[in-house]
């Protein structure tokens, strides 16, 4: 039995409308869209953040909404599932026009969103997990057992019945915990599914797993909006695309009738060369290692994260490190600069030995890490920008001596335009700003401290490419500097174009270091990976 | 005219922005209620014979001075996301360490005297400061529980000093501290505004406040950006457990007596609650001082008029509790939110994406 029919009793009588669509999906042809919201306009203080926007949802189909940051994807998606309230523009739901007074709403109208994982319990069970807020109430309160009957047939439903519902969710790695929060988001059986970037976390192998869910709640005949930045995705995915920019509409295709490149330069415009530019500008700064490297890690490793690491790094040079995530490539970062301690191996600088032994020695020595999880171990959310940035050069030296006004206002006001921050944005707090915003602060920071070394931990993360696009420029930037850079990301294609050395980690180990050149490309790495694989 | 004008509203302005503002309201209005009991409640008389000032505010602001010593200390401490219970222990601990040494001193009245019972009192609560600061800081127990130990280690602590009694000595150094008069000025409040604005000059004008602040939003991502939070804290804790000595000093001297029962008794409640009214939250961060010496100001004002208005003492508590209430009410963003929103609808407010 499916979903749908366990449910279409209830709907039936709510909307009163005709039978849902089949669960074939062909129903697409015959019926009007599920969805169709037109002239769609929202202001927040900072501005428009849409304007005259719409967008049309068919049933049985993966709509993916692109664009970049700030483009105002969220905007949109908080108007359809009734977190915010549009100033301006219609939402028509099943031929019914509608305003939604909360999320509570629109979920009644059949539009549900799945949250990223990290909304999930954790103290729970998958069971509870799924059917919180929907528990199926008996007489003496919560009848538990039916309840965990309808979590099990939504997971079934879904082809996740291996998720057994009574085992707490913290057992489950991040992926499942995707999966289970959609199975959360299935049990009100909406007619059209939100996902926001339900694959930010997810290695290659998760993601297909969820593609396959995805599949099949498509051929039920869900509306599934999908939102991300990993291109290959979309077009894995999608059927159909709207292309948003600064809160427009400025394209809607078919998948599979658009070229990639013409996807990206709808995108952004301007940026695609920006990156061409960068990769040719490091082409040309290549580093040689020559003379004598200043700094060395010897043996360095951290008991169950990395086995013992050597590593040379020369000033005004790139060092990308790739693995996978859990390689042992954020560990080796942290280690490099202190931001955590060794458990053996010792670290040269100037041919000084040192035993790096918590991130603030490494500041002495102006080595900074910017880690991949910036709100929890990079900056203070409500302190203002001045002071963040302030913060590591401040912490440098020592709370005597503050860092004068007049200083703070000549740093600050460089740092803000060499990462072309708006001026005014000093005095905002930092949990006010946008995510690539948030990472060019913490770049600020690092960089006020003129460091010798700077470990950066997927600085692009979840991030609009022309926000990428920045960041890389401004790697290439500090390298021509003479500093010296060891950039980690899960974008091999970063990595290859920034780096002149690659050291390549796999399941806590380096299994190899290559100079970068004409020859490699992206594909070299990951067969280097994966031959690994091969001889164990 | 205009100009001064101009520079008042300025001024009311940006008080009106403050966290504390309803703590200052909170002031006003329990003065007013009082005035309109007794119109004369705010005069200040000079006595003619010794040049003293008299009067309900004097008294006020003298029995407030304990409180902001450790309210200023429990803000502090409140910021770095942590709490300090023992403030009023260490208070019973500090004076009786001062009764005990004066009563056994050869010369209690010399002044080398009670300069010797207050450098060991304050030694004494700095060291119970210190312990709570390395418990919290290295041993990392949880502030609560570590300072919950000396509260209740430090009420058995200073019984054991004085040998359960309540100890009094003579000295006119240390009661020239409690009842002393510097041109006709309590030096109580003298020694209590000096160190509630040298504490405040030396958080605001180095780095102190900017790093104590940044540990108690989030002390990882602190560590990652270079401060060392261990050093904080320790401070943090010494400077309120020397504080609480210094309130302890003011509170026995009064009578020369240790009350080792009653004195500071529940009083880091009132510290508590003098911060929260002070607009720092318990969650930690964002601190200020100013707020914390308003709301220690707020809980003596309260203290005073349920005794000008003869509230019977049983129902004293819950008076007290109302006012309180009250206060926090107003300054809660969610009840003021709510009261704008019968008004009229509000603009939404949204992280820009």
């Amino acid at each position: 039995m499916s979903l749908r029919e366990i449910w279409s009793g209830r709907r039936g009588k709510r909307t009163g409308a005709a039978s849902p669509t089949s669960r074939s999906g062909t129903g697409r042809a015959g019926s009007g869209p599920v969805v169709q919201m037109t002239g769609i306009c929202m202001d927040f203080p900072g501005g428009r953040a849409l304007d005259e926007v719409s967008l049309t949802l068919h049933a049985g189909e993966v709509h993916a909404l692109m664009g970049g940051n700030g483009a105002g994807k969220s905007t949109l998606i908080k108007v359809l599932t009734g977190v915010h309230a549009a100033a301006d523009g219609q939402i028509v739901v099943d031929g019914r026009s509608r305003t939604f007074s909360g999320p509570a709403d629109a979920e009644s109208a059949g539009v549900t969103a799945a949250y990223q994982e990290t909304f999930l319990c954790t103290n729970l069970s998958i069971g509870e997990n799924v059917m919180l807020g929907h528990e199926i109430r008996g007489l003496l309160g919560i009848d538990w057992v039916r309840t965990r009957q309808r979590a099990g047939s939504v997971l079934a439903e879904l082809g996740i019945d291996d998720l057994d519902p009574r085992l707490p969710l913290s057992g489950l790695s991040p992926a499942s915990q995707q999966l289970v929060s959609i199975a959360r988001a299935m049990v009100s059986a909406p007619r059209v599914l939100v996902l926001d970037e339900p694959t930010s976390s997810l290695e290659a192998g998760e993601t297909a797993r969820l593609f396959q869910v995805l599949d099949r709640l498509r051929s039920q005949g869900v509306a599934i909006v999908f939102v991300s930045h990993f291109l290959e995705q979309v077009y894995t995915i999608s059927d159909r695309m709207t292309v948003l920019r600064d809160g427009r509409v400025v394209g809607e295709f078919l998948t599979r009738q658009v070229e990639r490149a013409e996807l990206i330069s709808t995108m952004m415009g301007s940026s695609l060369q920006a990156l061409q530019e960068i990769g040719s500008q490091r082409r040309d700064h290549r580093v040689e290692p020559s003379d004598q490297p200043w700094y060395r890690a010897i043996a360095v490793a951290q008991q169950g994260a990395l086995e013992e690491v050597d590593l040379e790094i020369y000033g005004g040079e790139v060092v990308g490190l790739a693995g996978l995530r859990g390689s042992g490539r954020s560990t080796l970062g942290r280690l490099l600069s202190g931001a955590s301690r060794s458990d053996s191996g010792t670290v040269e600088i100037g041919g000084q030995a040192i035993r790096l032994h918590s991130p603030a020695h490494g500041l002495a020595h102006r080595l900074a890490f910017a880690g991949e999880r910036r709100r929890h171990a990079g900056l203070i959310e409500e302190l203002t920008v001045r002071q963040n940035v302030l913060l590591a050069l401040q912490a440098m030296r020592g709370w005597r001596t503050p860092v004068a006004r007049g200083e703070v206002d000549a740093l600050l006001g460089h740092l803000l335009e060499r990462l072309d921050l708006d001026a005014g944005a000093a005095d905002a707090t930092v949990g006010e700003l946008s995510g690539g915003n948030q990472q060019k602060v913490l770049l600020a920071r690092w960089l006020a401290i003129r460091p010798r070394l700077l470990v950066l931990d997927e600085p692009t993360r979840s991030m609009d490419v022309a926000a990428k696009v920045h960041v890389q420029a401004q790697v290439a930037a500090l390298a021509r500097e003479g500093v010296s850079v060891v950039f980690i990301s899960s974008e091999l294609d970063e990595v290859v174009r920034l780096s002149d050395r690659i050291v390549v980690l796999k399941d806590r180990e380096v299994i190899g270091e290559i100079s970068n050149g004409p020859g490699l490309s992206v594909d070299t790495i990951v067969e280097m990976i994966a031959a690994d694989r091969d001889e164990f | 005219m205009t100009q001064t004008y101009s520079r008042l509203r300025a001024g009311l302005g940006a008080l009106a922005h403050k966290p504390y503002i309803w703590g200052v309201l909170g002031i006003v209005a329990l003065l007013i209620v009082n005035v309109t009991r007794d119109p004369g409640y705010l005069q200040i008389s000079v006595n003619p014979a010794n040049g003293y000032l008299a009067g309900n505010l004097l008294d006020i602001l003298r029995e407030s001075a304990p409180i902001v010593m450790i309210s200023v200390g429990m803000c502090l401490v409140v910021a770095t996301s942590g709490i300090d219970l023992s403030v009023g222990s260490v208070m019973a601990v500090s004076g009786a360490v001062a009764m005990e040494f004066l009563q056994a001193a050869s010369a209690p009245q010399s002044t080398m005297s009670a300069a010797m019972a207050l450098l060991l009192a304050l030694t004494v609560s700095s060291l119970l400061g210190l312990v709570n600061g390395v418990l919290v800081a290295y041993v990392r127990l949880q502030p609560f529980i570590t300072t919950l130990i000396t509260m209740l280690a430090g009420r058995g602590l200073a019984k054991v000093i004085t040998g359960g009694q309540n100890t009094s000595a003579s000295s006119d150094g240390l009661a020239w501290i409690a009842n002393g008069r510097v041109l006709g000025f309590p030096v109580v409040v003298i020694i209590a505004i000096a160190l509630a604005l040298l504490i405040g000059y030396l958080v605001r004008r180095s780095a102190l406040g900017m790093m104590i602040e940044a540990i108690g939003i989030n002390e990882t991502a602190s560590r990652m950006a270079g401060i060392k939070p261990h050093g904080l804290l320790i401070t943090v804790y010494l400077l309120s457990g020397l504080l609480a000595g210094v309130a302890g000093v003011f509170s026995t001297a009064t009578v020369m007596t240790v009350d080792v029962s009653n004195t500071g008794y529940l009083l880091e409640l009132d510290a508590i609650l003098a911060v929260v009214i002070g607009g720092t939250a318990l969650s930690g961060g964002k601190f200020s001082l100013g707020g914390a010496v308003v709301g220690a100001l707020l809980i003596t004002t309260l203290d005073k008029t349920v005794v000008f208005l003869g509230v019977p003492s049983a129902a004293t508590p819950a008076f007290k509790a109302v006012v309180i209430i009250v206060i926090c009410l107003a300054q809660s963003s969610r009840v003021r939110a709510l009261f704008r929103d019968r008004r009229g609808p509000v603009r939404m407010k949204e992280r820009v994406a």
